[in-house]
């Protein structure tokens, strides 16, 4: 036994959740610090669940007031007094999610995420981030990759029916489970820049289709400045014609990325609850496994579609960056 | 295809959710976020410490109150204006009945055990409403959709029987550490602590059964005056010491396993106990409810060695005695008791290390007696949010669309949410195709009673059965029974099959039914006379509730009807070892899919990781091709025919 022993409250508590993953996977946790940005229906169902687990700390980082919008699938806020309390959504849901496990530290940090420095993204092992701008994506990535030590990066993304998860783990080393034992394994990990750089033509013809159209997606609001999840079905002829620009630029077929996928992520910008429940679920367990190491991680990118109810895992990487 | 999210179906349905628990808690939060309205919960049990680790709708503060009802304040503090009805009772209660049922658009399972599963699947297809189904043990989950005559039902698949170990190996030879935790709480725990009226194998297996009870008589009672310490070690020597030695004059039995030896108390603890701890002077209640709190004993994943196990022995008994002696002779295990737990723990590793076992952690111990299912919050979750979209499906009858869906650990073909096609009804199934049965009994020697209890309630899963033979009533259970018919009933049950008025012999049919589940079944009697004691515990065998045989339908979406046990959902008790034959089809190519083997356990041991899924193989097969509405069938499960696959 290394480091210091749980507490009879720590045993009693998480009694069942030991017997998944073991004692020296919830010590881990327990000293584990986490970050999230973007509290809607899939941040809320997230920390839900890394709450619970028993992480050391959970910041909560996002200072917009609270929206029908915000509330349509976050669990975490009371409808009646939210809307004039004059809080932050992120002083909202930390309310709620001290009150789901007492052992678990949870705070909010004021400010805006692209503007926080290097020392502060030193502090976590894991910064998860959803509803981000394509830029905001990308410098977050960059900001923990140029740190010392090595953060486990997540952006999520929750539209109509469909979910994505994108992992960045950087050189991550983690005990795989055999029949006999475990091995080491080592894996590495693109940046979401160079995750979205790859040449479309390069993918496996039977890559999610969810991919591309969520890269459509992005891409016409940065285009457009507009927030995430600022589109709608008048935006329609737009993004298709930029899904056409996009096609033709990277030499693949428009059938890559079907239309009636996009149309149904431009009109339901608003998430679906039950698609945040998996996708907040799935990404509770990447970040459990990431911080104790146990455990295939997904690699690189998972999508969900109600419509087929298929969980996919996709390798999407530069071939160049194979070591 | 409509959006799922914004369908009128939602708001106007009433669902009934049966079970408020882990999977449950998130069901209900999921459903009222998706804007269902009118939603009724059915939970009988109160909340416990170790469910505040998942179930996100209870505080510490709730221990001990209502599942159903906290869960229903939990959830309208952030929906207040829908419709939510708790019902903290049993899910078997006879006001739960068809009737109750029908005005229900869906039911929605988040159950842990296997006979209430079967309870509210039969009230589902008699009452004609759609059932979603779903369980997770770990990381591993899955949900089905059954309606009546378009998808098999809960119970078209047999399953696995809850694992049962031979008497023997548990009275006798055991090899296992849980063998040893199975004697500690089925025999020794319930010996000493339970209904002292109860058959106990305790002694009776030994070579010599008349000498060996008659020294137990003296031993297990205690006198009331007797020194405490005494008394414990008296029971330690007779169990761990005399019994052994009495098991190790049976030369036979130990040619070709390995000889345990006898256990003595003095050896491993030569002083008493007196007190050394010095806790004369603390009374609070830890100490007094806890031998590993008064012997200052304090993490449950340590392995104690055998004096520490003796001492916890002899602790535990003694607070038995002194602070729950009302309780005693009618207490059953309960994991939840700290002071069983120790007790059991401790015996269980003082006869493992007679019989040269690894000791075990009382954690550990407790997962194993307990049959405590892992259980995490994100596979709950998970799990919660693909009932909710199957729901969605069923009430906007988009019967294509149905799927069930398997939630793995390791990705299958990059799949870590596998939905497949669900199955037709099997049409061999008893409670959905309405399929007589087989038994063969001794029907000179089994009695009315062993009929009961080993198939129409273990077996058939019935409450409150009725048996008849032609015309002639033989049992019921009800309310409204007249006292001359119950003595009537009374005196059947002790009857052997053959002298029961009228007399059932070989070629009787019986007919069985449960009123509540509005459920019948025809039984076809066999005669037989003799049963493998082993392999045959019972003494009966039921047939006919079997496998659908393999079966080929038309067309592409053609899927089998064959039997694998990778349907069951995990069950509170027993290994289920399932396979799941994972096939693609393209253009009508069938390529031999990927074997991927998954265990599930449920009984507290080690989650199998093993997985021997051949990318490489099933790679160069798959056909590439445009559409990608492929499906991931589950294949026709033969035995022979999974065994040609494995070896190309």
């Amino acid at each position: 036994m290394n480091g210091e022993e749980l507490t009879e409250q720590e045993t009693a508590l998480y009694d069942r959740q030991i017997r998944v993953w073991g004692a020296d996977a919830q010590r881990r946790l327990s000293k584990s610090h986490i970050l999230v940005y973007g509290m809607k229906g899939t941040i809320a169902e997230f920390c839900k669940n890394i709450v619970l687990a028993g992480v050391g700390s959970l910041t909560l980082v996002d200072d917009r007031a609270v929206s029908e919008e915000a509330l349509s699938a976050n669990f975490l806020i009371p409808p009646d007094e939210s809307v004039c309390s004059g809080k932050t959504l992120a002083e909202l849901c930390c309310d709620s999610l001290r009150e789901f496990n007492p052992m678990v530290r949870v705070s909010v940090e004021k400010g805006d995420l692209a503007s926080l420095g290097a020392e502060f993204f030193d502090k976590f092992d894991v910064v998860v981030i959803s509803c981000c701008s394509l830029a905001t994506k990308k410098l977050i990535n960059e900001k923990c990759r140029k740190l010392s030590k090595r953060v486990s990066f997540y952006a999520v993304d929750c539209r109509d029916c469909c979910g994505e998860i994108f992992v960045d783990l950087q050189k991550y080393n983690y005990a795989k489970k055999k029949t006999d034992g475990a091995t080491e394994c080592e894996l590495q990990y693109p940046s979401f820049q160079e995750a979205i750089s790859v040449p479309w033509r390069s993918l496996p013809r039977k890559v999610s289709k969810l991919y591309f159209a969520m890269r459509v997606i992005e891409r016409f609001e940065e285009a457009e400045g507009r927030k995430p999840g600022e589109i709608c079905i008048d935006d329609l002829p737009a993004v298709l014609k930029l899904k056409k620009e996009l096609c033709e630029a990277q030499s693949v077929n428009e059938s890559h990325v079907p239309d009636t996928l996009l149309e149904r992520l431009v009109m339901g910008a608003k998430e679906f609850p039950p698609v945040c429940a998996i996708i907040g679920g799935t990404l509770g367990q990447e970040v459990i496994k990431a911080i104790s190491s146990k455990g295939d991680p997904v690699k690189n990118f998972f999508f969900f579609d109600a419509t087929d109810g298929k969980g996919m895992i996709e390798d999407i990487s530069n071939p160049n960056l194979e070591s | 295809m409509a959006s799922l999210q914004h369908s009128q179906a939602i708001k106007g349905a009433k669902v009934l959710m049966v079970g408020a628990g882990g999977i449950g808690c998130e069901l209900l939060k999921t459903l009222a976020l998706s804007d269902f309205q009118d939603i009724h919960i059915i939970d009988m049990d109160t909340i416990e410490v170790s469910n505040l680790n998942r179930q996100f709708l209870f505080r510490q503060s709730h221990v001990g109150q209502s599942k159903a009802k906290v869960a229903r304040d939990a959830v309208l503090r952030f929906r207040p204006h829908i419709n939510i009805t708790p019902y903290h009772a049993n899910a078997k209660d006879s006001n739960f009945n068809v009737d109750f049922f029908k005005q229900f658009n869906v039911v929605l399972n988040g159950l842990d055990n296997l006979d209430a599963r079967r309870h509210v699947n039969r009230l589902c297809l008699a009452a004609e409403v759609p059932l979603v189904e779903s369980g997770t043990t770990g990381f591993l989950g899955q949900v089905t959709v059954h309606v009546k005559g378009k998808t098999e039902c809960y119970e078209c698949q047999p399953k696995p029987a809850p694992k049962t170990y031979p008497v023997c190996t548990i009275t006798s030879t055991p090899s296992k550490f849980v063998h040893c935790v199975v004697w500690a709480k089925d025999l020794l725990f319930a010996k000493l602590f339970g209904d002292k009226n109860q058959d106990n194998d305790l002694n009776v297996r030994s070579n010599d059964a008349a000498r060996s009870s008659e020294h137990a008589g003296d031993a297990f009672e205690w006198s009331g005056n007797e020194d405490l310490e005494q008394y414990g070690r008296g029971i330690y020597d007779h169990v761990f010491g005399y019994n052994i030695e009495l098991a190790l004059s049976n030369e036979e039995t130990w040619k070709n396993r390995n000889k345990p030896r006898p256990i003595y108390c003095r050896d491993v603890l030569p002083d008493r106990m007196t007190q050394q701890n010095g806790n004369v002077d603390r009374t609070d209640d830890l100490s007094s409810a806890s031998a590993m709190a008064s012997l200052g004993l304090k993490n449950p994943q340590d392995i104690w060695c055998l004096m520490e196990n003796t001492k916890v022995f002899l602790e535990a008994l003694k607070l038995f005695f002194t602070n729950r002696r009302k309780e005693i002779g009618n207490l059953s295990f309960d994991k939840d008791d700290q002071l069983a737990v120790e007790f059991v723990t401790a015996a269980a590793n003082i006869r493992a290390a007679s019989f040269n076992i690894p000791l075990h952690s009382l954690f550990e111990a407790k997962g194993i007696a307990g049959n405590i299912v892992h259980a995490v919050a994100t596979t709950n979750a998970i799990v919660a949010g693909l009932i909710v979209i199957e729901a969605i499906k069923v009430l906007k009858k988009d019967t294509e669309s149905y799927r069930m869906t398997y939630c793995l650990e390791h990705p299958s073909k990059k799949m870590l949410l596998m939905p497949v096609e669900p199955f037709e009804p099997n049409k061999s199934c008893c409670v959905c195709s309405k399929t007589p049965l087989s038994l063969e009994i001794n029907t000179h020697r089994s009695k009315l009673r062993d009929f009961v209890e080993k198939i129409v309630k273990a077996k058939l899963g019935m409450n409150s059965p009725l048996i008849m033979h032609a015309t002639a009533l033989l049992y019921e259970v009800g309310d409204d029974l007249e006292e001359n018919e119950i003595a009537n009933y009374t005196a059947n049950l002790e009857k052997v099959l053959s002298e029961l008025p009228p007399p059932v012999t070989d070629g009787t049919v019986l007919t069985v039914e449960d009123l509540q589940q509005e459920f019948t079944c025809n039984i076809h009697i066999k005669h037989r006379e003799e049963f493998d004691e082993e392999k045959e515990p019972d003494g009966m065998v039921l047939s006919g509730w079997t496998q659908a045989p393999p079966e080929k339908k038309d067309g592409k979406t053609s899927i089998g009807n064959g039997a694998s046990t990778s349907r069951s959902l995990p069950t509170k008790v027993g290994i289920t070892e399932i396979d799941i034959e994972v096939k693609e089809i393209s253009d009508g190519i069938v390529s031999p899919g990927t074997k991927r083997k998954l265990s599930e356990f449920s009984d507290g041991s080690t989650v199998d990781q093993s997985s021997d899924v051949d990318e490489t193989r099933n790679n160069k097969k798959t056909q590439k091709h445009d559409d990608d509405d492929d499906l991931v069938m589950l294949d026709h499960w033969d035995g022979n025919m999974s065994k040609k696959r494995r070896s190309p």
